[in-house]
Formats: structure tokens, sequence, C-alpha cells
């Protein structure tokens, strides 16, 4: 019963390797029936990402298993094995479970604590149940990882802030508004961190949404895409008593917001609240707007700031995880000692033989003058009672079932055998 | 029943620790935490006041009954704006302005003067829970305007800590308290309106510009504000969050001032 992981992610494998490797579409079922195949593995599960490719296997002996995972990765995928050599990394056992546990808490994604792993993870996980490749050891292990990812995020922060500057943009933006899809948006100018984030405030809720630009066509264009209106840069000032999100990237040499421009708006919207995200570089609207009440100013820099120490935050959780993880491995560890039924298959046997000998003994001496051939025949007897009686319960331990443990322990409790009284 | 106010003090204490705590490192077990605790002081004190309104008056007729009658109103209303709104960290703020009130309830006069004859009636009942409940509004308020401040002030100078990140948005804080301010106006313009209404028929005027009618007039005349520059002017947010601490202050003043310090006919101790 032992855990062994292949696999190469973005930290060993350039993407042009990793997509060699991609078990997608149709390939996964194929890839997966092929893995089982291997006389060395009793379980199976394969996890293939943009950013990773892990095979998972329940083996008996994990050295002697991964070269012809190795192999079998070349083949199927028809690379040549030296490619492959300094991309692929193998855990087993406890750094495998770990490992495991690792990347369903998002601790070995490229942006740590992302939460789209733990989905893949999942669906990998239940691809592979439904073609019944998985077995006792990669379910619970699979389960337990699954837990253990939810446990990391709810008790720690690591998923919590945002670490890019688009996303940082939103959060804000929620903390300012409740409700975004009553807000009017407006985009001054274009650029691809700008358009990025105005898609995340759609996705937010953002529906009104107009487009500035100084080529009139360019922002019908634009506007266009993000199903919204084009405005003359002209008239955006004007626009802008109506407007409760700005985000402003556009490439002019100054400033194209002035506070006494911005003060005159503020009185026409009746001091309703406005947040202005100028990405420009330089910058385009007078930071003295920030002064203003009610009016919310952040430029590239802030924002900046504000992921840096995201992500700080996200490392330091990323120990607090850390932890929790070995927390979670070591009880896994125990489970799956508890899982080994051969101690417990041992010393039925033992505990049944003792009883044997005790009662031929026994009888023996209370028998006078039975020869050889009777004793033979007694303890032959007795042998095969005590044999057929221990037989179930042994086939029983040794069969792979979910509820071994629960097994286990039942039938030392029935037999009478454990810890403190097995060697009696 | 003394032992009920004081279990009832002891959870919103518990209540208030949990709510600072939760100011510093948060979490849902917390929140929830909190609530319980909360619930349970509101439990026992209702059973409090119920208990001293069927043993024949109205709970209001000496400072510690008032007081404690006073943040009763809140807790009601902070279990409302809380299930209504589901405003994180909340309690962190409204629960320690409870606490202070039956604090302060705890250390009043207890002792029960019978109410003149000449103010028995049901305008007793009416006029004080109105003008309660419109206070509880405006102390809510004024909590929220506190939290609003505290956010206001993150987003502006761009310090987005964690408790940043547990507060709620900007504008729904405005709005609550907005609303709230506008349910507490109504109701205490109906108190005074009542409370006129018994006066006359208590003494046979309206208005004797008593200490309390006078500040009670001057809290009006602040709400009235608020509710009258946010409209006009547009005085929302940051603004509206300092008027209503203030008009909070005046409640307080009127409340406890005004009975502590000036003497009148709202006074308890004669």
């Amino acid at each position: 019963m032992r855990v062994l992981v292949t696999g190469l992610n973005h930290k060993t494998a350039p993407v042009e390797v990793r997509e060699k490797l991609a078990f997608d579409g149709p390939g996964l079922e194929e890839g997966l029936n092929s893995f089982l195949q291997l006389p060395e593995v009793k379980g199976a599960m394969i996890l293939s990402t943009c950013n990773r490719v892990e095979m998972y296997a329940h083996v008996s002996n994990p050295e002697r298993a991964v070269d012809s995972v190795k192999a079998f990765l070349s083949e199927f995928h028809s690379i040549d094995p030296g490619d492959l050599e300094n991309s692929l990394y193998f855990y087993a056992d406890r750094d495998a479970i770990r490992h495991v546990f690792r990347v369903a808490s998002s601790l070995d994604s490229m942006v740590v604590g992302e939460p789209q792993i733990l989905g893949q993870l999942k669906n990998a996980f239940e691809f592979a149940l439904s073609k019944g490749a998985t077995g006792i050891l990669l379910n619970r292990l699979m389960k337990k990882a699954i837990s253990v990812a939810k446990r990391v995020r709810t008790e720690t922060r690591i998923a919590e802030n945002a670490v890019s500057i688009s996303y940082a943009a939103v959060e804000l933006t929620k903390k300012i508004f409740t409700d975004l899809s009553e807000k009017r948006f407006m985009l001054l100018g274009a650029g691809e961190m700008a358009e990025l984030a105005v898609r995340h405030l759609i996705k937010s809720g953002v529906k009104d949404v107009s487009v500035v630009n100084r080529t009139y066509e360019r922002g019908v264009e634009l506007a266009r895409e993000f199903c919204g209106r084009a405005v003359r840069f002209e008239d955006f000032i004007k626009e802008l008593v109506n407007t409760d999100i700005i985000i402003c990237s556009t490439g002019a040499p100054s400033y194209i917001l002035h506070k006494s421009d911005m003060q005159m708006i503020m009185k026409g919207r009746k001091n309703r609240a406005v947040f202005i995200i100028d990405i420009s570089v330089p910058r385009n609207i007078d930071p003295e707007i920030n002064d203003i009440d009610n009016v919310y100013l952040y430029d590239v820099d802030d924002l900046q700031g504000i992921v840096d120490s995201n992500i700080m935050g996200r490392e330091k959780e990323a120990e607090r995880a850390e932890g929790i993880i070995e927390e979670e491995l070591e009880k896994f560890l125990k489970w799956q000692t508890s899982l080994d039924s051969v101690p417990t298959i041992v010393a039925l046997r033992n505990r049944a033989e003792e009883i044997k000998q005790a009662e031929l003994e026994k009888l023996m001496n209370r028998l006078e003058g039975v020869d050889e051939k009777q004793r033979k025949a007694i303890e032959y007897t007795v042998s095969a009672v005590v044999n057929k009686l221990i037989h179930p319960p042994t086939v029983a331990l040794k069969e792979d079932s979910e509820d071994r443990d629960v097994l286990i322990a039942m039938i030392k409790r029935l037999y009478g055998i454990g810890e403190n009284n097995g060697s009696k | 029943m003394v032992i009920l106010f004081e279990l009832a003090l002891t959870f919103y204490f518990a209540a208030t620790i949990v709510g600072v705590v939760e100011l510093f490192r948060g979490s849902r077990a917390t929140t929830r935490i909190m609530l319980a605790l909360a619930a349970i002081g509101f439990i026992l004190h209702t059973a409090n006041i119920v208990l001293s309104a069927l043993s024949g008056h109205m709970p209001v007729t000496n400072m510690h009954e008032a007081s404690s009658f006073f943040s009763w109103c809140i807790v009601l209303l902070f279990f409302y704006v809380e299930y209504r709104y589901r405003i994180g960290l909340l309690g962190s703020f409204i629960m320690p302005i409870v606490f202070v009130l039956m604090l302060s309830s705890s250390i009043l006069p207890r002792e029960i003067t019978p109410v003149s004859p000449m103010l028995q009636s049901s305008w007793l009942g009416v006029h004080t829970a109105l003008a309660f409940l419109g206070d509880a509004a405006f102390a809510m308020a004024a909590g929220i305007g506190v939290m609003y401040l505290v956010q206001e002030h993150f987003v502006k100078t761009k310090r987005l800590g964690s408790l940043f990140q547990r507060l709620p948005s900007l504008q729904i804080l405005d709005e609550v308290s907005y609303k709230l301010i506008t349910l507490g106006f109504p109701l205490l313009t109906l108190a005074i309106i009542t409370g006129a209404l018994w006066a006359e028929s208590a003494w046979g005027s309206y208005w004797r510009w008593d200490p309390k009618e006078v500040w009670s007039l001057i809290t009006w005349f602040i709400y009235a504000l608020v509710l009258h520059v946010r409209l006009t002017a547009g005085w929302r947010g940051k603004k509206a969050a300092i008027l209503s601490i203030l008009g909070f202050s005046i409640v307080l003043f009127t409340f406890f001032g005004v009975n502590l310090l000036l003497k009148g006919v709202h006074s308890f101790v004669r």
C-alpha cells in the first residue's frame, strides 16, 4: 500500500515540455487506461492542467514502479526519455502524500493560493473514480487532500487577497460600492491591463460601460467588445457627472483631469462617491484629486503596492498552511498504518495457535494411553477446526475494502487481540 | 429579577470582548460566538424587562431601567440590521455601545419611585417606547458612522490591512446609516408629539421648555439637518457619518446629562 507521484510542473519544465506531456480530451481516458495497465500500478489517477502533469499511482514498490512510469510517459507521448530526465520529479510514500496535499491546497501553484487547482484536482479524481481506476488508497488520499485544501482555505488567509493589479482594482471597487450592477463605468483610453480590469469588473456585475478614446473609431470598436457605448473624447468630462468608476489608461503626456474639473463634477453628482483608477504612466489624472471628499484615486503604484503586500501576506499564510499539512500528513500516515492488515493476521494466527497448543496439552494430560498415531489424528482435527474458523476473517482482512481499518479494529476486539493483550 | 439583568450584562460584556478580538483577528467562528453571546444576553435581558413590566409598571421609571431599556432597543435593532444586511464587524462597533449603556444602567439608582398619579396613563408606554426606539436607531447610525470613518480612512490613505478586508463597503455603511436615521427621525418626531399630547393631558400645556424638551428639540433639529443637507447639498459619506456621531452624542446628553445634571419634569429623582 504505497503511493507514488510522478510529474512535472511550471517549476521543473518549460511550457513546450508540459504541453507535450499533457493528457487532454480523449487522451486522458486512453492515458489513464494504459497507465493502469502497468503491472506495478494497482490504482491510478492523472492530473493534467496547463501548469502541471502528475501521475498518481498506488503501487507496492515505488522504486521499481518509477522506471515503468517514466517509460510509459515517454512511450505514450512519443518523447525521448532523455528529454524528460530533468523535468520529472518523483515522490514516494510520505513525500508523495505531502505533495498531493500541497498541490490541492495551492501551495505548489505558480500563484500561491489560486483557487482553480482544487477544482481541477476534484475533476481529475472524479474522472478516475468514474473509470474505477483509483482504488481504496487513492480514494482516501484524494478525499483527504480535498478536505485538507478546504481546511487550509478556511483557517488561513492564503486565498484572500488579490495578487494581480486588475484584480486588486476590482477588490477595491467592491470595498467602495456594494452593487456594481447599478454603477456606471468608464474606460478612458485602452491597454491590456485596463481591458483585463474591465473584464473582471463586468464579471463582478458592472453593466453600464462607456468607452472614451482619442480616436473615436477605436472607442467604438472597444465599446462593442464590452457591450458598452463610445463617448467622444471632448465629451468625457461632461459624462463623468454620471460615472462612478473610471479606469484611465491613455497615452497622454500630462494630466487630462484636473482638481478643479473634479470639484465641479462632484457638485453635479451631489457628492456621490467616485473611484478612479489611473494606470497610465505618466499619470493622466491629477493626484490631488484624491483630496476631494468621496473621490478615491489610485494610481498604478498604489495598486502594485497592494499586490506586493498581498503576495507577502500569502507567503506568510503559506507557512501556516504548511503546518496544517504536516499535521494532516501525520493523521493520514496513521490511518495508512492502521490499514496494514498483516500484523493483525499474524496476531490472529498466533492467538489461534496459542489456544490450540494450550488446549491440546490439557487434553493430552487427561488422556492416557494415546499412541503417536492417535495423537497426530487429534492434532490434525484440532488444527483443521482452528484453521477453518480463522480462514474467513483472514480472507476478509486481505480484501481491499474501503472499511478495512474498521474491520481490523473489529477483529482485534472480537478475538481479544490488540496492542495490549496480543502477546498474552 | 436582578440576577437576569446582571447575567445579561455579563453576556453583553463577553460579546463586546469577542467583538473587539474580532477586529484584530476575526473569522467566521468569532462572529458566530459574538452573535451567540449577544443573543443569550438579549434573551435574558428581555426576560428581565418582561418580568419588570409584569410587576405592574412600564420599566422606564428610573434611570437604571431607562438605560437598560435603551440598551435593549439597540440590541433589538442590531439583530434586525445584522440579519437584514449582514454587515461584517457590526457587532464589534455596536456591542461596546450596548455594554457601556448597560454598565451605566447597573450603577445608576435602582429604587423604584412610584409614578405620580398625574402621569399614570398609557401615554407613558407609547411616549417612552417611541423615544427609545428612535434613540436606538440613532445609536446604530452612529456606530455604523464610526465604521464608515474607519473604512473611509483606510481607502483614502491606501492602507489596506486586514481590518480593511473585513469591514464592509463604504456604500453599504453609508446607506444603512442613512436608513437608520430615516427610521429614527419619525420615531423621535412622534415621541415629541406624544410627549406634548401627554403633557397637555397631564399638566394642561403642550410645551413647557423643560430641559429635556429643549434638548430633544435640539436633537430633532440636528437629525433634520442631517437629512436635509444630504438631500440638498449631497452631504453623504464622511460628513454624514460625522453628523450622525454628533447627533448621537446629543442624544446621550439629552438622556444622561439632562437627567443627572439639569432638573425638570423628566427627572426621575426630585
